[in-house]
């Protein structure tokens, strides 16, 4: 990112942390280990700050990708808290450790095309979920704020959709699993879920279909040989003449003038 | 909630919220900021656009490319010797045999993986981090498909090539556009969540470049969606599939023929090295954020180092288009938590409008990504009307909040929840006030070339997605890339069949090549001692790196 001084000239620093003079340090501790690092800090960077090059722990840094699930205390609080390496800023007095990797039941195999009601399949692969004592714990575990337990209930209740719909931002960073006393890999039902739910109860898209069929039958294949054939000029012309649907358009309603080339 | 922001951008912001009235009611209208002519977009790409600029680069001085003139950072990686050059280990027992080797766990792996196995090929997948650890995660705003009646392959086309400045390799550019309804059809096969109307309509938009609206989402993750749900789906092939975490690929292994037969492993949490003969090898590593040219952030998986290229290279593979970089021109300029990451394109699609400092539009929303991005570099360096940030950033003005006006409360939280979630943990409401942004870099144009079979110019070598160049030309619109990885690393799958129905079997293992590069180096005075690929990124400070005494830096 360019960083601009006071006559706009940049100054490059990559993803290195390079405090500015006036920081304030803070002290937290890594699995144990007292480290001073800037203020403002994510979990992430004051740990490569202090020295570690991660293996494990690091992802996406962008808090999509469930690498650097963490718990953390606040020295003197007795709460247990998560969050995000890449997205939680270092406190002080912060212990933490990563949770990088946490041992988890995906059941074996998912059958999309099997004749089983919904509800009956993920009952029979996730038969666990009906041991949730309800506790609520892998709710408030959740660095996405998910109301894990309740997509959970949606499970239980045989409302795939609800609960898939409701699970939709998870990341698969396993927190939940490890605090679940009831055992369930919530992350992994949730999956089996979301792909149940949009492969057997959504419709299918009518007009995607159609495309592909077309697609396979080789329509397609003379016009865009035409266009790879075609001289630069042509191409830009044809280019800068396309017509453009129109923001508003409702789908399907708007057609083009030019239909020798749907 | 607002009090992530400091008094003064509050006060800032009002600039935004005094013209939002007026520019609502002309978006209702239907009335846009005036696109550039194509005059325009060349003033302004050779003006403020960094591709188009001398600093920070030059001629690589060995190898099949030989004298392209590519950013510095990533010559360094590739004018350096492999770390078992002078190794010499004993190749005549392979740890593993298969008939696919598929080198990175991201989409285009993934895709590459499970059409070999849905061929009847065993598979390995052999990848750096954890399985589905890439830039496909990181892909928000989402995939193209010419899949709507008033659209099709043709037109598809002719955006790509247009949005690429008809620099691409066109059949490339056919072979994606003609897969891509297949893509969007696959994908919904599988179960992925895409965002549909509820007669099971997939909702397709416009994003940056496009005539018609083809852009398929699933909220703002798409892509972090479709990688689950093909990672997921590989589980499900266990019987053919076998996936290696964290054990990165570092060379290719070449047989007495001149073809690739493998590659060796290297386990990160051992430190052991594993040999995989493979009839057939698919590179799929991804990008080079992480290299951080000319030291600009990035929006990139930690991960996106290029070892694929490097390790390709040294075995003779010719890249393309290695020149040329995408600067996303919506990265977040704060909080500085955030620096970097990347604002969907999807923003703009829904209607969000780019601000300077007067609250005024400056640029139309949805031109081509560099015009875009070279539009906003010159509205804050060149124009002076760029907001700056407490650390002395600066940015633009993402006016999200004209979305819900737009569309309806709530569309923000519902179409973008990933960004919402992001900024609300310091403070910043998206739904109620804007996002600062500025241009961050994302995406490699370039990469190993490929025929539209994903053939490299080396027997027996496959590759698909960001590692490899040419379907996007010198410029990718969104939603091509996740399209691209799919459709190449599907059709690598196949090709990699067909190869092994035609008999192709990998000859005696040799590293010989190493020797060979390194030679070269030697002769043509470029040797200083480095090593590559990189593989992990390092971003320790100066004190730490002065205290560990022993280290020699593994890479340049």
């Amino acid at each position: 990112m360019t960083k601009c001084t006071e006559d706009n000239k940049p100054i490059m620093v990559g993803d290195r942390t390079i405090p500015p003079p006036d920081a304030r340090y803070i002290t937290i501790s890594i699995m144990g280990q007292p480290y001073e690092v800037p203020e403002t800090l994510t979990i992430l960077k004051a740990m490569e700050f202090v020295g570690y090059q991660f293996k494990r722990g690091c992802g996406c840094r962008g808090g999509i990708c469930g690498a650097c699930g963490t718990f953390y205390r606040i020295e003197g609080e007795h709460t247990l808290q998560t969050g995000l390496a890449c997205q939680t800023v270092v406190e002080p007095g912060m212990i933490l450790a990563q949770i990088p990797f946490f041992p988890s039941n995906r059941a074996s195999e998912l059958d999309l095309e099997t004749k089983m009601p919904a509800d009956q399949q993920i009952a029979t692969m996730y038969p666990e979920i009906f041991r949730c004592v309800g506790c609520g714990t892998c709710t408030r575990t959740c660095p996405m704020d998910i109301d894990v337990m309740g997509y959970i209930a949606h499970f239980k209740r045989g409302d795939i959709m609800g609960g898939a719909e409701k699970s939709f931002d998870c990341i698969m960073c396993g927190l939940c699993a490890a605090r679940c006393p009831a055992n369930i890999s919530q992350f992994n039902v949730a999956m089996t879920a979301r792909r149940i739910a949009s492969a057997r109860l959504t419709p299918k898209s009518e007009v995607t279909t159609a495309r592909a069929e077309q697609v396979r039958a080789g329509r397609y294949e003379p016009m865009l040989a035409e266009l790879c054939e075609m001289s630069a000029d042509d191409l830009k012309k044809l280019y800068v003449e396309r017509e453009r649907e129109p923001d508003l358009a409702k789908p399907g309603e708007w057609m083009p003038e030019d239909q020798t080339h749907l | 909630m607002s009090e992530g922001y400091t008094p003064e951008m509050l006060d800032q912001i009002k600039k935004v919220e005094e013209s939002r009235p007026q520019r609502l009611s002309e978006s209702r209208a239907g009335k846009a900021f005036p696109a550039m002519s194509m005059d325009a977009r060349d003033v302004v790409l050779n003006a403020y656009h960094p591709d188009y600029t001398e600093e920070g680069r030059r001629a690589l001085g060995i190898g099949p490319n030989k004298d392209e003139v590519y950013p510095e950072e990533l010559v360094d990686l590739l004018e350096s010797r492999s770390m078992l050059e002078a190794v010499n280990p004993d190749l005549s027992t392979p740890d593993y045999e298969t008939d696919v080797l598929v080198i990175g766990g991201g989409g285009g792996g993934s895709a590459a993986a499970l059409s070999a196995a849905g061929e009847g090929l065993d598979v390995i997948l052999a990848t750096k981090l954890r399985h589905g650890d890439s830039n496909t995660v990181m892909a928000e705003g989402g995939i193209q498909g010419a899949d709507q009646e008033p659209d099709s392959p043709y037109f598809h086309y002719l955006d790509v090539i247009g949005g690429g400045h008809f620099t691409n390799e066109r059949s490339l550019v056919a072979a994606m556009t003609n897969d891509a309804p297949l893509i969007i059809e696959w994908l919904e096969s599988l179960g992925m969540m895409f965002d549909k109307h509820p007669d099971g309509r997939m909702k397709a938009r416009h994003g940056g470049g496009t005539s018609r609206k083809r852009m398929h989402s699933a909220g703002d993750m798409t892509g972090a969606e479709i990688m689950r749900v093909l990672r997921d789906e590989t589980r499900n092939r266990k019987d053919k599939i076998k996936i290696l975490e964290f054990s990165p690929a570092v060379e290719l292994l070449m047989d007495e023929n001149g073809r690739c037969s493998g590659a060796v492993l290297n386990n990160m949490e051992t430190g052991a090295y594993y040999t995989v003969k493979a009839k057939t090898t698919v590179i799929a590593t991804g990008g080079t954020g992480r290299l951080h040219y000319r030291g600009f952030a990035c929006t990139n998986h930690y991960g996106a180092t290029g070892d694929g290229l490097v390790m390709a290279y040294r075995a003779g593979a010719k890249l393309g288009y290695m020149d040329s970089v995408q600067y996303h021109p919506t990265g977040t300029a704060y909080p500085e938590q955030n620096v970097g990451l990347l604002v969907t394109e999807k923003v703009r699609g829904l209607g969000g409008q780019l601000l300077n400092i007067d609250g005024e539009q400056f640029v139309f929303p949805l031109e081509p990504r560099d015009v875009e991005s070279a539009a906003i570099i010159r509205e804050c360096v060149g124009n002076g009307k760029g907001v700056k940030t407490p650390t002395g950033r600066l940015g633009v003005w993402l006016d999200s909040p004209l979305i819900d006006e737009l569309h309806g409360p709530g569309t923000v939280q519902r179409e973008l929840p990933a960004k919402y979630i992001q900024f609300k943990r310091f403070g910043i409401d998206i739904a109620k006030v804007p996002m600062l942004v500025y241009p961050t870099l994302h995406y490699q144009n370039g990469g190993i070339a490929i025929n539209d079979q994903s053939e490299s110019t080396i027997p027996g070598l496959y590759a698909a997605g960001e590692t490899t160049g040419g379907v996007h030309g010198h410029n990718r619109l969104m939603g091509n890339s996740l399209l691209d990885i799919l459709v190449f690393g599907r059709r690598a799958g196949q090709s990699a069949a067909k190869a092994i129905a035609d008999g192709a079997e990998a000859g005696a293992a040799s590293l010989d090549h190493l020797a060979e590069y390194g030679k070269a180096l030697s002769d043509a005075g470029l040797d200083r001692g480095a090593v590559s690929p990189m593989i992990l990124p390092n971003y320790a400070t100066d004190e730490i790196r002065s205290r560990r005494w022993d280290v020699k830096s593994p890479t340049v």
